[in-house]
Parts: C-alpha cells; structure tokens; sequence
C-alpha cells in the first residue's frame, strides 16, 4: 500500500470525528468572528473612551459611573421596563385571535393569512403605517376619533403618550406572530382530549384552561421567547416614528446607545457600547433562561 | 377541536360569526388600509383637506408611477434584491452543513456548540455594533453590499443551524446507519441521502431568512450610507425626504418597498408557516 492508502485509512478510521468537524468549521468560523468574538469586544470598549478614530483611552469604570447619574439612560430603561410588559400583551392577543379564527368555514385560510400578514412587513413600513395613521389632521385615528365626537389626540407629539403609541405599532405584528403560533399548535389539541374534557362537563373557559392550555405549552414557550426578544430588539419603529423624541421620551437602551455611539451627538463608542453591555446583560437573564429550558428539553428526549 | 365548530352551533351564531369576521379583519388591517387609500390618491385631495373622502380621482398610475421613475426606488430595490439573495444562498449553505454536523454526530462539545450558535441568535444587535462596524470599515467593506452581506450570513447560522439540527433530529436515523453499513463515505451521506430529506427544511428557510434580511433596518442603517448599498428600508428615508409631506407619493413608496416580502409570503405561504411555527407543536 501507498502513502495515500494509509492516509486513507487514517480517514476512514477518524472519520466520524473528522467530518463533523469539516462540516462545522465554515459556520462556526463565520459565527465566532461575527457574533462571539464582538460581544467580548464591546466588554473591552466599554472601558474605553473612544471616538472610533483615533487612539482609544482606558478609563475604567466611568463610563458606567456616567450611567448612573445619566437622566436620558434612566428614561431609555424605565421605556425598555414598559416594552417588555406592554408587549407580553401580544400573546394572550395572539391566542385570542387564534382561538377567533380556529373554525371551518368558507374562506378562512384567507383570514388566517390576511390577519397574518402584518408581520411580513418591516417594522420600516409598519412605523410609517403607524405615524401616517396617528397624523393629528390627516391621520384616520383621528378622523374616526372625531367621528365619534371624541377629542383628537396628537398621540406621537405627546411625551407621555408616544411611547405607548409606539407600543401599539409594535403588537400589531407582534400579535400576528403569536396567532399563527396559537393556530398551529391549536391543529394539533389532542381531539380525544377535549371530547374527554367535555364528556367531564368542561366547558368555554375551564375546557381552555385545564385542557387547551396545557397542550398548547410549546407554543406558549415560543410566543414567550420570539416577544421578549422582539421587545427588548425594539430600534426600527422607534427610529422611523419618533426618533427618540419628543424631547427623548421615547428612547430605549437599544436606541440610545445608537444615539450615542453613531449618532448626530457624535460617536462615543465606549460609552455606546457601556450601554449595550447593560441591554446585553439584561437579555442575559432570559436567554440563560431559554436555554435552560431548552437544555431541559434535550435531556429528556435524550431518556425519552 | 376547540373552540366547538360553529356548525354546531344555533344558526344565528353562525351568521354573527360570518358577518363578524370580514369587519374584524377590516378593523385589523385599517392602518394599513388608509395607507393604500392615500397611495392612490391626487395630491390636490391633500392640500383640500380630502383626506378621507371619496378621492377626486384615481391616481394609482401616476402615484406609483412617481415612485419607479423619479426617485432612487429602483436601485435601493435592486440592492434589497442584491443583499437578500446571497444571503438567503450563504445562510442555507452554511447551516445546512452545521446542522448535518450537529444532528447526526455524537461528540463532545456538541451540545455546547449547538448552543452557542441559539444564544447568539438571541443577542441584542447593539452589543455587536461597534466591533462589527469597526470589522467591516476594517476591510475596506463599508457602505458595500458584501459587508452587509458577510454579517447577514454570518448572524443568520444561528438561527438557522437551531432550526436545521432540530429538523435532522427528526428525520429516521436508520437510514444513515444503512448507508454506512453499505459502506457509503460521509460526506456521500450528506450529499445523496440528507440533502434530498432536507429540502422541505430549506425551502421553509429560505423563505423566512428571505424575509428577516429584506426587512433589516439596522445593520443597513450601521454599515451603510447611500444608494449604492442601501436597501430599500434604509432607502425609504430619504425617499421620504425627497416627497416630504406629499402623503400620496411616501404612501405609495412604502407599498412598494413592502411588496417583495409580502409577495413571497402569499407564495409560498405553506413554507413560510411550517418554518415560523417550527417546534410550536410537539
């Protein structure tokens, strides 16, 4: 046997470890180099002041000691604090809708995707629907609200109101997401289980909450993961429809530290990346969590 | 089923029921709904304060019109086009490979990568901002398509190895223990026996990555500037800066920028559901 040969049979005999690691190494190279290595990166920069030219000054701590006295952060966190609640809202939304449109009748897969279909659109386009929508004169908001013989409301020019208004623009897709979910997982209710139910004299909200719910758990699981995450992303409805404004009442983490790092206030990339690592750490708390969760999964399908 | 199918229901219920749905769904779409109401619309209807009365002319052909011929639309779809596809080709082609790798072979630190690649997926975006951009003006990849392209890629194998490995976890094991007792070599394996399984997997991918990528505003807004590179949802600002005010114009512009995503998603619609609701149901 030749050179080759035994090379060959050194292959053949590795093979199983050689493979997975050939077919792992262009994904998990790009992945490192793009995602990991970046986020210990911004660890590093955060210590730093830095205008993301020239020479980068250690510092410390103080761009987190800045944080602290930071009246534009402080605000940016309490909005992060009303995204994640208000938005959670989406999911008992979703199920409602789901549990609305779960019939046969003529046309009803139509619905379904009609009432899908705003998550399909950028949250780009779905700001600028929102914005034209709430105009205080030309908007449709108002027009009905008049209608009514309702005062109008100029609901992006409020500070106190813009926030929620950006909210709203966001559960409309948000919604839409939890639905299809909620539909899916409604297909697939054990039938025999809720002929059980009923046969018990479960019915309307007790059949839903001791029967329905617990099966529809995955789906519930990932309504939770896909809205927390998408709460916490929030950066394009804000940026297409207020800007951060009026006078920074709608500013969150995420925006904020774009502000800060890239915007016109100039490019303060240390104290930029200061606040993504406290945003980071934040969706830290629940990523742990899904993982876990999904750990947990794992093993038992693993003894399953 | 649940709820109890209204055909088992009295008639009357079953008249609300179908006499409620199409108002639902008008209540639900209404944003969306007076958008296209402007967008065919003359700008005349605006300066009159005819905002939602009956339009005093049609005007989808000129409206629309404007929007292919007088502005930079054309070339920010295209870069939209330009961006996604490639993306959507890399994104697959990479977590096909990851998953394969993941899904089929026991070894240590598999679960570890297997993770690593979810709680990536689940980043905020800021958190790589700065390095990210710094990495990219660092080759000389700012402001191109292919800078865009590259990250795309890259922060899409997250999601797409969960959702690949997941669906090889599925598929019958047996058969790869067949083809190996045959003697078939591994990479043949892939290639000949997962690689046919999967495309069910790659379609529905193909169709969400296509869709998360034409949608992305962000890293647009971070690694690019103007309408050489820009896609269309980073374009759609300064189209709006060019119509300022003119409602008929910006209205028509955003319906335009939409389509492409919607278009796929009513395409091919199966796919797109199948791959969202992935592990919805167990």
């Amino acid at each position: 046997m030749s050179m080759a040969g035994t090379d060959q049979t050194w292959l053949r005999r590795n093979r199983m470890t050689v493979t997975p690691l050939l077919f792992l190494l262009p994904g998990v190279l790009f992945f490192v180099v793009y995602v990991i290595t970046p986020i210990f990166q911004s660890f590093g920069i955060s210590f730093y002041r830095w205008d993301g030219l020239g020479e980068a000054t250690y510092v410390g701590l103080a761009n987190y000691e800045e944080l602290l006295t930071d009246r534009n952060f402080e605000v940016s966190l309490w909005n992060n604090v009303k995204w994640l609640a208000l938005y959670l809202l989406a999911i008992p939304a979703g199920l409602f809708i789901a549990l609305f449109l779960n019939q046969t009748v003529a046309g009803i897969r139509l619905y379904k995707s009609l009432f899908f279909f705003p998550f399909v659109l950028s949250q780009v386009v779905v700001g600028l629907v929102f914005s034209w929508f709430y105009l205080p004169r030309e908007g449709l908001l108002n027009a009905i609200l008049q209608a009514l013989g309702l005062g109008t409301v100029n609901i992006l020019g409020d500070p106190d109101l813009a926030t929620y208004g950006i909210i709203a623009a966001g559960l409309w897709p948000q919604t839409a997401y939890c639905m299809i979910l909620y539909l899916t997982g409604l297909n697939a209710v054990d039938p025999e289980q809720v002929e059980a139910g009923r046969l018990d004299g479960a019915k309307g909200w007790k059949m839903l909450w001791f029967v329905i719910l617990p099966q529809l758990r995955p789906a519930t699981f990932i309504a939770f993961v896909v809205t927390i995450i998408g709460a916490l992303r929030s950066f394009d409805l804000i940026s297409v429809m207020t800007n951060g404004g009026p006078f920074g009442s709608t500013r969150v983490l995420s925006f904020y530290m774009f502000e800060k790092a890239l915007g016109e206030y100039g490019f303060r990339m240390g104290y930029g990346s200061a606040i993504a690592v406290v945003l980071f750490l934040i969706m830290l708390v629940f990523i742990g969590y899904f993982l876990w969760q999904m750990w947990r999964d794992e093993r038992d399908a693993r003894r399953g | 089923m649940f709820p109890k199918p209204i055909q088992q229901r009295s008639r009357a219920a079953q008249v609300a029921y179908q006499s409620l749905l199409p108002l639902a769904l008008v209540l639900w779409l209404l944003p969306l709904i007076a958008v296209m109401v402007f967008s065919i619309r003359p700008f005349a209807d605006f300066t009159q304060g005819n905002y939602w009365g009956v339009p005093s002319s049609f005007e989808l052909f000129t409206n629309y019109g404007r929007v292919f011929f007088e502005s930079d639309m054309p070339r920010y779809l295209m870069n939209s086009v330009l961006i996604t596809v490639p993306t959507v080709l890399g994104a697959v082609a990479l977590s096909c490979m990851t998953g394969f790798a993941l899904g089929i072979y026991r070894f240590r630190g598999n679960l570890l990568i297997f993770f690593m690649f979810i709680a990536g997926n689940f980043v905020p975006f800021q958190i790589l901002m700065v390095p990210v951009r710094d990495l990219t003006v660092g080759m000389g990849l700012y402001d191109t398509k292919l800078g865009l392209v590259l990250f795309h890629i890259a922060f899409q194998t997250g999601f797409c190895t969960l959702f690949m490995r997941n669906f090889i976890r599925a598929l019958p094991y047996e058969l790869i223990e067949a083809a190996r007792v045959e003697g078939v070599a591994e990479w043949r394996i892939f290639w000949f026996v997962v690689l046919p399984l999967m495309r069910p997997a790659i379609a529905a991918l193909s169709v969400l990555i296509f869709t998360f990528i034409w949608n992305d505003y962000f890293w647009a807004l971070v690694l690019t500037q103007g309408p050489d590179a820009q896609p269309v949802t980073a374009g759609i600002t300064s189209f709006n800066s060019q119509f300022v005010a003119q409602y008929h114009l910006m209205s028509a512009g955003s319906i335009v920028a939409a389509i492409p995503p919607v278009a796929i998603f009513f395409l091919m619609q199966r796919h797109f559901i199948a791959g969202l609701t992935l592990g919805a149901v167990k």
